[in-house]
């Protein structure tokens, strides 16, 4: 049964210096508030696979020195522009960069969460990003004749950090339709939460909550944490904060102005 | 539903007048892209791409409901109910017709670079990365591209990084691919089989001798190159009355700046 944990700092111990941590693109509920705590918490080394891409967490931990290895099809700041702490440290060869494209780490999500050791995929076959990628391979298709077809390996991340809605007291939790957060809590070895809150009605009792919720099965420790996505919005709930993101982006152009940024809202502010 | 809440509470700080109001390129960029795409059944657009969300926008407004539109980062205009994988598997199985991309920097062969300029290991300039073009330019049978920077500095001989191909060998898996470049300046058409671009029109204000000084990549220029047809009063209509609010959810800003619709 997953621990429910007292604080978020408490709910975060699985995620250890050095970690193949798993995280979620921005519409599938981005843990902020747990990514503010590890930043406080000075994390170090992490191996960050954000599933498929990344924006305002990923740049936020690269800027703060968190992470030694990015694996990732993305990362931008969408309408505010190209993601300043992440495109500097690339152009630094600051972190080390392994370049993907999105189904492909779908795919390689979905091995581990299959337990198999590969998934194959179209596509891929002529770009760049192979020929950067040594541990993908391209076989010819068993099934066919001269038919070329890329490989990759199964993810199996350490620990997946994620956000949802509510979870239980059983450690249920409700993910609705974002289901890739419960194929990333299928592939990893842990699974971190933080929730929006706790409900005492046992989530798996009602067919239709059912459907959409990931079994505690799966989870290790939960955390409440109230507008846990904010700057960044949560489907359903709520919505971003076009004025932060803004504001960050103006912020994290320079080094220095980061630097304000971390002081002013990770190591000055807690969670609401 | 109530009325309400189908437009989200839109509001309109600087409401654009329809009947005066000049059309703007963006209006009129995502008129041809409608045109460009023709009679398809599920218009998909991702990432970064308020003008190709437009036009899907749009063409779905004129078919009262059709085609299907999903809009990735949307949560009222996207059906998808198994998680990100879903587009893609989607894409794989043949149920997206349509698809939009665009590069950092785009070559003649219809190459695309997300990734960045120089050496990959320490690169002089970094974009964001290859979203999943290395996947959606294969099995997706119309992948428009569109790059609103029309420059030497964008559309280039070759690109530094491929993050997707214009085309493939013989034996590569691949129903899908370019079929034509709308920029700020004009409309190229794209030869598959030649892997060449062609121009096909010049938007108004335009000039084929612009695009030739502008364009890095060699491309096919006919004797005669026409203006781009500007929209109509009905467009204008669907996309200032209908579109722009939809569009206010995932895109604010271009929202407000280009429609003066603010809130959603």
């Amino acid at each position: 049964m997953p621990v429910m944990a007292p604080t978020i700092e408490d709910a975060l111990a699985p995620i250890r210096d050095g970690v193949m941590l798993a995280v979620p693109r921005e519409v599938a509920g981005v843990p902020m508030e747990a990514t503010r705590a590890l930043i406080r918490r000075g994390v170090r080394n992490l191996h960050l696979v954000a599933l498929p891409t990344s924006s305002l967490q990923a740049d936020l931990l690269i800027g703060a020195g968190c992470v030694a290895v990015l694996e990732t099809s993305a990362v931008s700041l969408g309408e505010f522009g190209a993601a300043p702490r992440f495109t500097a440290a690339i152009m630094a060869a600051a972190i080390r960069m392994k370049d993907a494209t999105c189904p492909a780490l779908h795919a390689a999500f979905q091995a581990a969460e299959k337990g198999v050791p590969f998934m194959p995929l179209r596509g891929i076959i002529g770009s760049d990003i192979l020929a950067h990628r040594p541990d993908w391979r391209v076989i010819d298709n068993p099934f066919g004749g001269n038919d070329p077809i890329v490989l990759l390996p199964a993810l199996r991340p350490d620990v997946a950090l994620i956000h949802a809605p509510m979870a239980d007291r059983a450690g249920n939790v409700w993910i609705g339709r974002q289901r890739e957060l419960a194929t990333m809590a299928h592939a990893s070895a842990k699974t971190v939460v933080t929730v929006e809150k706790i409900v005492d009605d046992d989530l798996l009792d009602d067919p239709v909550l059912a459907a959409g919720t990931l079994p505690g099965f799966y989870v290790d420790a939960i955390a409440v944490a109230e507008n846990g996505c904010w700057p960044l919005g949560l489907p359903d709930r709520y919505g971003a904060d076009f004025a932060h993101i803004g504001e960050y982006a103006r912020m994290a152009a320079t080094a220095e102005g980061f630097a304000r940024y971390v002081d002013e809202y990770v190591h000055g502010r807690r969670a609401a | 539903m109530s009325m309400n809440m189908c437009t989200g509470g839109v509001r309109r700080d600087a409401m654009v007048n329809l009947d005066t109001a000049p059309i703007r390129d963006q209006e009129l960029l995502a008129d041809v892209i409608t045109r460009v795409i023709g009679d398809v059944r599920h218009i998909a657009v991702g990432n970064a791409s308020p003008i190709p969300a437009t036009a899907a926008l749009l063409a779905r407004a004129r078919g009262h409901g059709m085609p299907y539109v999903s809009l990735l980062q949307s949560r009222k205009h996207n059906f998808f109910t198994d998680g990100g994988r879903e587009l893609f598997d989607c894409a794989g199985q043949g149920r997206v017709d349509v698809f939009f991309l665009s590069g950092g920097e785009i070559d003649g062969a219809g190459n695309i670079n997300l990734v960045g300029i120089g050496d990959y290991e320490k690169p002089a300039v970094r974009f964001p990365g290859s979203f999943g073009s290395a996947h959606l330019y294969y099995v997706v049978p119309k992948v428009v591209l569109f790059r609103t920077e029309h420059s030497r500095r964008t559309l280039v001989p070759r690109v530094s990084f491929i993050s997707a191909p214009g085309g493939s060998a013989p034996n590569v898996y691949r129903p899908g691919g370019p079929i034509a470049l709308v920029t700020n300046r004009c409309l190229f058409a794209f030869d598959r089989e030649r892997r060449r671009f062609r121009l096909d029109s010049v938007h108004p204000g335009h000039s084929v001798a612009e695009v030739a000084e502008n364009t890095g990549f060699d491309y096919d220029c006919p004797q005669i190159v026409g203006t781009t047809p500007v929209p109509g009063h009905d467009t204008l209509r669907l996309l200032r009355q209908v579109v722009a609010p939809q569009l206010a959810e995932v895109y604010p800003q271009f929202a407000a700046a280009v429609f003066g619709v603010t809130g959603h």
